[in-house]
């Protein structure tokens, strides 16, 4: 096969300044991303946090959280390590060093002009999806030119074979621009507003089929290529089955983007589509888990490791909490589940599970392991970096136990009804007032992780500004970390 | 350590198989993978154009008017959506806290879509008349003022700000090119009906003390907050609700 060749063929020069730019810009939004999510979360418990001013209430916030998180965190750790591993598993330079330039300095001016407008209430209020048409249509360019950099590289790899991390890393280039247009199809009323050419429940369709999919084929299939590249390099084992990556990668991507009308269970909506939604939720445990295990088995004959690395510390609970929130996901998709946590905290939780456990976990790990040979030094403070796990940790269980018990919580006591018929919790205010508790914990919670992201960067930056350079990069890998 | 030796399990006959046909070709890799996302989209989006399999629409639902687009509009500039939803779902303690569960033909006219995933407040399907007007207002301007220990944000600029009719007229016009059913005679009379529809609000406020004007941001988003819902509430009652 193709092996032989390609440990004689020389190291080619590849790019990795622009790898050095999205690694940056993953860590400065990620710190301006959380941040905002633990304003917003104070603000639920201590409503005088919205300072009275227009663009600081929640309204506003919130949109700019996620879309910071999503799509300025999670968007250009996806990028750094695609650029960074598909370099090295093509063994080439990426087609275009001009296409990669405009591709990071696009995507970061859309991150600008979108925390500007949400923040001045220019919305159109889809989830996910809240940027106006304007914005939209320089996402759809900036996608197309990432795009043809994406494929221009494949096809003058010097490699024959893709790499299972390259199939993921294709999903992601295809799949996000088809969302991403249809979702944003509308009728321009000025430069700032629109509306859909979609209406009603056909309109809730298009936008669940997107948002449920931008979770699926943004959140999750270019991580589970990060995983796939980066997990086996830290641990310095094979991929546990080749044959499991080709079964959960194809059931995977089929089966994802039907999923989409379980955030509409118990609607209007026609219950044929619903049906549709529930049964393809539950078939995705399976592809999902089978992600999670080819990840965690990866490590067989390396657990001794998680001791001291750190690296791998991060990663193998980025797995675990793929793991548990998929399992999650499906479950709370079974009518009479959704029933009750439909609209209530738990599915806050859920999505932080996956937010701050995979995305958060899995992109610190894949950086904290680039930085040494990115610049070539050893990590600044290997220690602070067991102490970040440790904080994050401890964040995302605050996190989550306390949406748990909150939205279980209220949602039992909406429905709660008496022996007399009536509503046993008649007034909406006295729930709220009894989630108070949950919600500090929360905020703690958010607080920890935000610190630990701090930690981060000091020690990132600490890394790139020092003094030794390490003697050869393999030697400081096979040696542990802390 | 080689990229590439990572891969390694077992080979087996769709192993090979796989190797041999896909993963040596990056386009038709990108084909195939195109046409697996595809496919429960097309499944799931298009039959909800036809008459059948799509969403139900009725006639006792009228669009909304050019004040409460207006009103629509702040709603969706202010976020209200995060924590409010337009869904009631048919479950009975749902109907009891609310009123009668939300029906496919009132939305048929919402563009966008504005039925929630979240409520950190009360759903608002059935809003319309459930207040005075007088009584939004003050929850807007200070919500521990009707709403005690409510942790809603306040709204005061919205009793300052001013909606402009031309800007109204663009929205209704542009929904109309989206397919709501205004008429031309409606898109040009954008401006008089805001100003009648707005009086009226006015009057009502006034009657409570609360002096405001008709082109006022609050004033729109009053007319939206008791538009919620209306057209559903009366049909449902003359069907005697329930059943479906």
């Amino acid at each position: 096969m193709a092996r032989v060749e390609q440990v004689l063929t020389p190291s080619p020069d590849y790019d990795d300044d622009i790898v050095r730019l999205f690694f940056w810009a993953t860590v400065i939004w990620g710190l301006v991303g959380m941040l905002v999510g633990v304003i917003i979360a104070l603000q639920i418990s201590w409503w005088p946090a919205n300072l009275g001013l227009p663009w600081t209430t929640f309204g506003r916030l919130r949109p700019l959280h996620t879309n910071a998180v999503v799509f300025a965190f999670a968007g250009n750790v996806c990028f750094t390590g695609i650029y960074y591993s598909m370099q090295r598993l093509l063994k080439v330079r990426m087609h275009s060093d001009l296409l990669s330039r405009l591709h990071f300095w696009g995507w970061q001016a859309i991150i600008v002009a979108a925390a500007v407008t949400l923040v001045l209430g220019m919305t159109q209020s889809k989830e996910y999806a809240e940027l106006i048409w304007p914005i939209d249509i320089a996402i759809a360019v900036v996608w197309v030119i990432f795009a043809v950099n994406f494929f221009g590289t494949i096809a003058i790899r010097k490699v024959k074979h893709l790499y299972v991390a390259i199939w993921f890393y294709m999903s992601f280039v295809i799949t996000i621009p088809v969302l991403h247009i249809v979702n944003s199809l509308v009728v321009p009323a000025t430069l700032f507003r629109s509306y859909p050419v979609f209406a009603g429940l056909t309109d809730g369709l298009v936008q669940w089929w997107y948002a449920h999919n931008a979770v699926g084929f943004f959140l999750t299939t270019p991580f589970l290529g990060l995983m796939y590249y980066f997990l086996p390099r830290a641990a310095e084992r094979p991929v546990y089955s080749y044959r499991l990556s080709i079964i959960h990668f194809w059931a995977l991507v089929f089966l994802y983007i039907w999923a989409g009308p379980h955030h509409l269970l118990y609607s209007a909506l026609p219950e044929w589509a619903q049906t549709l939604g529930v049964v393809f939720s539950i078939m995705l445990l399976a592809p999902s888990w089978g992600g999670m295990l080819n990840g965690l088995l990866t490590l067989r004959g390396a657990w001794h490791r998680l001791r001291t690395d750190p690296v791998l510390k991060f990663m193998v609970v980025a797995v675990s909490f793929y793991g548990m929130a998929t399992f999650e996901g499906p479950m709370m998709s079974i009518r009479a589940v959704n029933g009750l946590a439909h609209f209530t905290n738990w599915v806050i939780g859920h999505v932080h599970s996956g937010a701050l456990g995979w995305v958060g976990m899995m992109t610190f790990g894949t950086l904290y392991w680039l930085a040494p040979r990115l610049w070539n030094r050893e990590l600044a403070y290997p220690k602070m970096a067991t102490q970040h796990f440790w904080l994050a940790t401890i964040g995302i269980v605050l996190y989550t136990i306390s949406m748990w018990v909150a939205g279980l919580m209220e949602g039992l006591q909406w429905r709660a009804v008496n022996e007399a018929g009536q509503l046993a919790h008649p007034m909406f205010m006295d729930i709220v007032h009894r989630l108070m508790p949950y919600y500090w914990m929360r905020f703690l919670g958010g607080v920890l992780y935000l610190a630990g992201m701090g930690m981060f960067l000091f020690n990132l930056i600490a890394t790139a500004r020092g003094p030794a350079p390490r003697t050869t990069v393999r030697a400081a890998a096979a040696a542990p970390a802390a | 350590m080689s990229d590439h030796q990572t891969t390694h399990g077992t080979e087996s006959n769709y192993g090979q198989f796989h190797r041999r046909v896909l993963e040596s070709r990056g386009g038709l890799f990108a084909v195939v993978t195109t046409i697996a996302i595809l496919i429960g989209g097309l499944v799931e989006i298009v039959p909800m154009y036809t008459a059948g399999a799509g969403p139900e629409t009725g006639d006792w639902v009228t669009p909304y008017t050019p004040l409460e687009v207006a009103g629509r509009d702040i709603y969706i500039r202010e976020g209200c959506y995060l924590c409010h939803s337009q869904w009631v779902r048919p479950m009975r303690a749902e109907i009891l806290r609310y009123g009668e569960w939300s029906r496919a033909p009132e939305y048929q006219y919402d563009r966008p879509f504005l039925l929630g995933s979240r409520r950190m407040g009360p759903d608002l399907h059935r809003l319309a008349q459930k207040y005075p007007d007088a009584w939004h207002y003050e929850h807007m301007r200070d919500p521990r003022s009707t709403s005690p220990g409510s942790v809603m944000p306040a709204y005061p600029w919205l009793m300052r700000a001013t909606i402009s009719a031309r800007d109204v007229q663009a929205s209704v016009l542009a929904l109309r090119r989206a397919g709501v059913p205004y008429t031309q005679v409606e898109v040009g009379g954008v401006e008089n009906s805001i100003a009648g529809q707005g009086e009226e609000i006015v009057r009502s406020l006034a009657g409570a003390g609360i002096e405001t004007r008709a082109d006022t941001e609050i004033v729109a988003l009053i007319a939206y907050m008791q538009r919620l819902g209306r057209e559903g509430k009366a049909h449902l009652s003359t069907q005697g609700g329930g059943e479906e």
